[in-house]
C-alpha cells in the first residue's frame, strides 16, 4: 500500500471512531455496576476502557424486567418484533418485486404517468397522512393489531418500487421473451425469472426495511396500546422510563443493545449484498 | 411437425413505420426455410410475428391448420433460439433444459401430488419423463458433461448447444432461430452451422432461420426467403437465388464477391438480341430471348454477371 493511501485511511479511521463510540459507551455501561455505570454517565472521565469486573447479568435482570410480568414483557414485545418485521419485509418485497416488473416490462396505457405518481409520493413527508391513515384504521376496526403496520407493506414503497423497476428494465428482453415462449404467464416470468436475477435488490429492500420496521416506534406507538402487542421499541421508550434513571442506565443500555443487536448481525450478513444492491441501483438507474 | 403459412403478413408499428408489408410464404412440413437480408430488412419482425412476440398488423399466419394471429407465443407449439442465447442464468444447464417442460405441466400438479397416491405415481412417472427427455437432448448436442453447470460457466459454443437444446426438448411443430451463431466465433460458427444441419436431417422439422449470413443461409437451407424494406425480393431454393436472381437487389446481396453490373446496351446481333458492353457482343441466354416484353432496343442496361461466369476470350 503507497504511503497516499495510507494518509487516506486516517480520516477514515477517525470518523468509524467516532461512529463506534456510542456504541462502545453503550456496551461498557450495560456491563458496569450501578455506581460505575451512573458515574460514567455523568463524568466521561469515569468510564473505563474495559469493564474490570463486567455484569453480564445485567442483560438478562433487563430483559426480565421489561413489563409488568417478569420475563413475559420481553418476550411479547420481541415476537411481536419479530412478526411485525417479518411480514412486513415479506410483503414489501414481493409488492415492490411485482409493481416493478409491471412497470418496468408490461406496457399499458398510462404506465409513464402512473410511474411519475408514484414517484411523486416519495415527497410526501409521512407526517401529512399519519392522521388520516390513523382514521382508516380505526374505522376498519384495526387499531390495537398489527395489521396497521403490515398491511401498507402490501402496497409497495415507492423507493423500492423504483428500485426494483430500474434493475429489472436492464434484465434483457430475450429473457423474458424466452421465458414466455416457454409457457409462462406474466406472474411466473415475474416469480420465476425475474426475483431469482434481482438478489441484490431484494438484499437491499429487505435490509432497509429490516432497520426501519425492527426500529420503528411511531407506529407502534400510534397503533398498539396493549402492553403485550408492543413491540421491542415501544417497550423500551417504557422501559426507559421505568429505569431511566441514573443508577439503573446499565439496565437500559443492555435492553438498548439487545434490540440493536439484530441489526448489526443482519447488516454483517447482507454486507456483501447490502453495498452491490447499492451500486447496482446507482449505475443501473 | 407442421407447416406455416404467412399469407399478406404485415408488421406496421405504432408511429406508422412499417417493418414488413405483406409477405406471403408457405413452408413446408420438415422443410428449412431461411430469411436473409441486410439490417432492418424485416426478417427478424416477421419471425416474431412466428413467435407471438410481435402482435401482427394485417395478414395471416397459420401452422398447420390452424389460424394463429391471436394465439399467444406460449399457445403455438413453437421454439425459438435467440441471438443472446436467452438462458436463465440462476438454473443448471439441466434445469434449463426442463424449465419449459416443467411450465407445461398441469398447474397446481406439486398441490394434487400431496393429495392423491394414483397422482403421485403418476407424477414421478411424468418426472421420469421428463428427464429421459433432457438426457436424451444433452446427450445429441453432446452436452452431457455440462448439465449441473450454471450458463456463466459455459463457453460461448456450449451456450448456444444449451439454447438449442431448450428448443429441442420440447419436440415443438416448428423451430425458430433469430441469428443463432452470429454470437460465435468463425471457426465455431461453421461447426454449428454443420451441426444445425444435421440436426434438421435428423428431426426431419419445420424449421425458419433467421440470419444476415448469406453463406449461411446458403449453406443451411432448403429455401431462402431474401428480404428488403420489409418486403419478399425472392424464395427459392439457394441455386435459383444465386444463379438467377428476381432483381438488381438479389444479385448484388447474394454472392461473395457480389454481382458486377456493367452498363451495356440492348441491341442485334445477327438477328438475335444481345448486349453490348464496352464494344463486346454478349449474346443474351435463349430465356430472356423468349420474353414476351423484352426491352427495347438500344436502352440503356446494366448487364449483371458474376466474377466466375466470366471466361477468358481470344484477341479480336
Amino acid at each position: 500500500m503507497s504511503r497516499g493511501r495510507y494518509w487516506a485511511l486516517v480520516p477514515l479511521a477517525f470518523g468509524a471512531l467516532l461512529m463506534l463510540f456510542p456504541l462502545w459507551w453503550m456496551l461498557v455501561v450495560s456491563l458496569e455496576t450501578p455506581a460505575q455505570a451512573g458515574a460514567a454517565t455523568v463524568e466521561v472521565g469515569a468510564l473505563e476502557l474495559l469493564p474490570s469486573e463486567p455484569q453480564w447479568h445485567n442483560y438478562a435482570d433487563a430483559a426480565r424486567e421489561v413489563g409488568s410480568v417478569e420475563w413475559q414483557g420481553f418476550l411479547d414485545a420481541l415476537a411481536n418484533s419479530i412478526l411485525v418485521t417479518f411480514l412486513t419485509v415479506l410483503f414489501t418485497v414481493l409488492s415492490c418485486s411485482l409493481v416493478g416488473y409491471a412497470l418496468a416490462r408490461i406496457r399499458f396505457r398510462g404506465r409513464g404517468a402512473l410511474f411519475g405518481v408514484m414517484l411523486a409520493t416519495m415527497m410526501l413527508p409521512p407526517q401529512v397522512t399519519m392522521i388520516p391513515m390513523f382514521l382508516v384504521f380505526r374505522s376498519l376496526g384495526w387499531v390495537d393489531t398489527i395489521l396497521p403496520l403490515v398491511v401498507p407493506a402490501l402496497f409497495g414503497n415507492a423507493f423500492f418500487i423504483f428500485m426494483f423497476r430500474q434493475f429489472m428494465a436492464q434484465v434483457p428482453e430475450s429473457l423474458v421473451e424466452a421465458a414466455r415462449l416457454d409457457g409462462c404467464g406474466h406472474l411466473e416470468v415475474w416469480w420465476r425469472v425475474m426475483l431469482p436475477l434481482c438478489r441484490p435488490v431484494i438484499a437491499i429492500t429487505a435490509v432497509f426495511t429490516f432497520i426501519f420496521v425492527w426500529n420503528d416506534f411511531l407506529g407502534p406507538l400510534i397503533y398498539l396500546h396493549s402492553e403485550r402487542k408492543a413491540t421491542l421499541a415501544v417497550a423500551l421508550n417504557s422501559f426507559r422510563n421505568q429505569f431511566g434513571g441514573l443508577e439503573d442506565v446499565q439496565y437500559l443500555m443492555a435492553l438498548s443493545l439487545i434490540t440493536m443487536i439484530p441489526c448489526i448481525l443482519l447488516f454483517l450478513v447482507a454486507q456483501r449484498q447490502f453495498v452491490e444492491g447499492l451500486g447496482k441501483g446507482a449505475v443501473k438507474g | 411437425m407442421a407447416s406455416v403459412s404467412l399469407k399478406g403478413l404485415s408488421k406496421v408499428y405504432p408511429g406508422g413505420v412499417t417493418a414488413v408489408q405483406g409477405v406471403d410464404l408457405e413452408v413446408r412440413d420438415g422443410e428449412f426455410v431461411v430469411l436473409v437480408g441486410p439490417s432492418g430488412c424485416g426478417k427478424s419482425t416477421t419471425l416474431r410475428m412466428v413467435a407471438g412476440l410481435e402482435e401482427i398488423s394485417a395478414g395471416e399466419l397459420r401452422i398447420g391448420e390452424r389460424l394463429v394471429n391471436e394465439v399467444p407465443g406460449r399457445d403455438r407449439d413453437v421454439a425459438m433460439v435467440f441471438q443472446s442465447y436467452a438462458l436463465y442464468p440462476h438454473l443448471s444447464v439441466r434445469q434449463n433444459l426442463a424449465f419449459p417442460l416443467e411450465r407445461r405441466r398441469a398447474h397446481g400438479s406439486k398441490l394434487l401430488r400431496l393429495a392423491s397416491a394414483g397422482y403421485r405415481a403418476a407424477a414421478r412417472a411424468e418426472d421420469a419423463a421428463l428427464a429421459a427427455r433432457v438426457d436424451e437432448a444433452a446427450r445429441t448436442l453432446g452436452i452431457t458433461a455440462l448439465l449441473e453447470r450454471k450458463p456463466g460457466a459455459l463457453s460461448g459454443g456450449q451456450r448456444q448447444r444449451v439454447a438449442v437444446g431448450r428448443a429441442l426438448v420440447r419436440e415443438p411443430a416448428v423451430f425458430l432461430f433469430d441469428e443463432p451463431l452470429s454470437n460465435l466465433d468463425a471457426k465455431l460458427r461453421v461447426e454449428m452451422r454443420a451441426e444445425l444441419a444435421r440436426l434438421h436431417q435428423r428431426l426431419g422439422a419445420t424449421m425458419l432461420y433467421v440470419t444476415h449470413d448469406q453463406e449461411e443461409a446458403m449453406t443451411l437451407g432448403d429455401r431462402l426467403v431474401v428480404m428488403e424494406g420489409g418486403v419478399v425480393q425472392q424464395c427459392g431454393t439457394p441455386r435459383d437465388v444465386y444463379d438467377r436472381p428476381a432483381n438488381r437487389f438479389v444479385a448484388g446481396f447474394v454472392g461473395t464477391p457480389s454481382m458486377n453490373f456493367l452498363p451495356a446496351t440492348l441491341v442485334e446481333d445477327a438477328g438475335a438480341p444481345a448486349l453490348d458492353v464496352h464494344g463486346a457482343r454478349l449474346a443474351l441466354p435463349p430465356s430472356s430471348r423468349a420474353r414476351p416484353r423484352a426491352p427495347r432496343r438500344g436502352r440503356a442496361r446494366r448487364a449483371p454477371g458474376r466474377a466466375r461466369a466470366l471466361r477468358r476470350g481470344r484477341p479480336g
